[in-house]
């Protein structure tokens, strides 16, 4: 159980993303959870190890650690990789039950035409569209939501997004205001901003997505209006005859022959 | 053997799940099992090497750290994952064993593999309150433990062999109490979600016997006029 069963949730997630959610999951799985488990869980390996403060107070190298990094960064970004893929979780959820619902009536006979068999509605590709639609908006919207809290979160325990090499710490039991060093912190700020322009871009692809898929619907509703618009004689001459026909059926119900111009 | 094994484990229970019974399972898989692996276990990594007390006196951070810490929190953190995961099993062995009987006898006995019906529903719901009571009972055994569900960053100790009242300094413990917080929610909401999905299933089954009930009062009844008139 690692990141690589996150990545097969998801990954089924990605057939019925548009071409931005394909890039955005890309960018998470490469840019982001790659970076994390190959290179930043090493050089935040020995964090706690090797901060070292200058007395020999038993206990003020703790209390000083816990309070200087209250989360580390690492488990952080973990933390907000797992909160930012879970929304894709309902787009996988509400495609099982569309595919549940379609071979419950796929069984009973009713959709026939439209699939060949069962194994036919697990691979069909389902649009984005309908209640669908909602559903991936709002996982977006929520995507964005996490991504931004977590960099302010981020942003708010570590004022800033930079590690400075040298930290003053007077906390009991501490004898005075000790200096404590961290280790890499160089390294350390180069990874951080390094996932936070992560962040930035993926947050950047939610928001285009976003606008794509609201920009989509509006240009779809402004097609519909405008073929009812080009072809309003007929439009017009459906109407009329539909009523005409009403009134044939009920005077063909009261047995009068002839039927008003 | 890993996480994988209970992972490839349940993944076979979604079948048999109902949809309150998937989104467990994901909650399970994501928020418990996937945290646990990926950042809670590291958090606990040097938990003894980091522990400190104020004092030379060997054996006696050993001895405290025993004391405070009979069981570490993430240890019972997977025990509770294990047991809470395991009643599902259950339901796989049900299937598992009708199945075979399908086989040896031939025929059918199940109409689908999602419809749950007779015995099925049976484990089912069993299973559904051993996974409860093991949640609860986990939860009541850490508020007990550790006095609490948070981690403080100083203790006073004065077993033997430390020679008076000492302080000893537990490594990273914001850190710790925001991931056993964030465990105690979690369980909490599968504790709900487990409510949620026993109600649903005792109302729905309720709700069949009715219409079982009244569509035989009324047959019934039709066969009672249609034997007067005859």
């Amino acid at each position: 159980m690692d990141w690589g069963t996150l990545h097969t949730f998801i990954g089924g997630v990605n057939k019925h993303s548009t071409s931005i959610g394909k890039v955005w999951i890309t960018v998470i799985f490469i840019f982001r959870v790659m970076i994390l488990v190959v290179a930043a869980q090493e050089v935040w390996g020995d964090e706690q190890e090797d901060f070292v403060c200058n007395t020999l107070q038993p206990g003020c190298k703790n209390v000083c650690y816990d309070h200087f990094f209250p989360v580390s960064h690492i488990r952080l970004w973990a933390l907000q990789l797992i909160f930012v893929s879970t929304p894709a979780l309902l787009v996988a959820m509400h495609v099982a039950y569309y595919r549940q619902e379609a071979a419950r009536k796929f069984r009973r006979g009713e959709k026939r035409n439209e699939f060949k068999d069962l194994e036919d509605i697990k691979k069909q590709k389902v649009r984005i569209e309908g209640s669908l639609w909602w559903t991936y908006t709002s996982s977006i919207f929520f995507r964005i939501i996490f991504e931004a809290s977590f960099m302010y979160v981020f942003y708010f325990l570590y004022n800033g997004y930079h590690l400075p090499w040298v930290l003053k710490c007077g906390i009991d039991p501490c004898p005075n205001l000790v200096d404590c060093f961290i280790s890499r912190p160089t390294e350390k700020t180069v990874f951080t901003i390094f996932m936070i322009s992560a962040s930035v871009i993926c947050m950047l692809l939610n928001v285009a997505e976003l606008c794509y898929l609201l920009l989509k619907v509006c240009f779809r509703r402004s097609k519909r209006t405008q073929t009812q618009r080009n072809h309003p004689n007929h439009a017009l001459k459906e109407s009329k005859q539909n009523e005409m026909n009403e009134l044939i059926s009920d005077s063909g119900q009261n047995a009068i022959t002839g039927f008003p111009n | 053997m890993s996480w994988t094994f209970l992972r490839d484990l349940l993944t076979g229970v979604n079948k048999y799940s109902t949809g309150i019974g998937r989104i467990w399972l994901a909650v399970v898989f994501i928020f418990r099992l996937l945290v646990y692996v990926v950042a809670a276990e590291h958090v606990w990594k040097d938990e003894q090497k980091e522990f400190e007390c104020n004092v030379n006196q060997p054996g006696c951070e050993n001895v405290c750290f025993d004391h405070f810490f009979p069981i570490s929190q993430v240890r019972l953190w997977a025990l509770q994952l294990i047991m809470v995961s395991t009643p599902s099993l259950l339901v796989v062995l049900h299937v598992a064993y009708h199945e075979g009987r399908e086989k040896r006898h031939r025929k059918r006995l199940y109409v689908s593999p999602g419809m749950m019906d007779g015995g099925l529903w049976y484990t089912y719901f069993i299973s559904l309150i051993v996974k409860t009571g093991f949640e609860i009972g986990f939860l009541v055994l850490f508020y007990k433990l550790y006095d609490g569900f948070s981690v403080p960053y100083l203790m006073k100790c004065d077993l033997k062999p430390c020679p008076n009242t000492v302080d000893c300094f537990i490594s990273k413990p914001t850190e710790k109490t925001i991931f056993i917080l964030f465990l105690v929610i979690i369980s909490c909401l599968c504790i709900v979600l487990n409510f949620i999905e026993l109600s649903f299933l005792v109302l729905k089954c309720l709700i069949k016997c009715c219409v079982q009930k009244y569509s035989k009062s009324l047959q019934s009844s039709a066969c009672e006029r249609h034997n007067l008139i005859c």
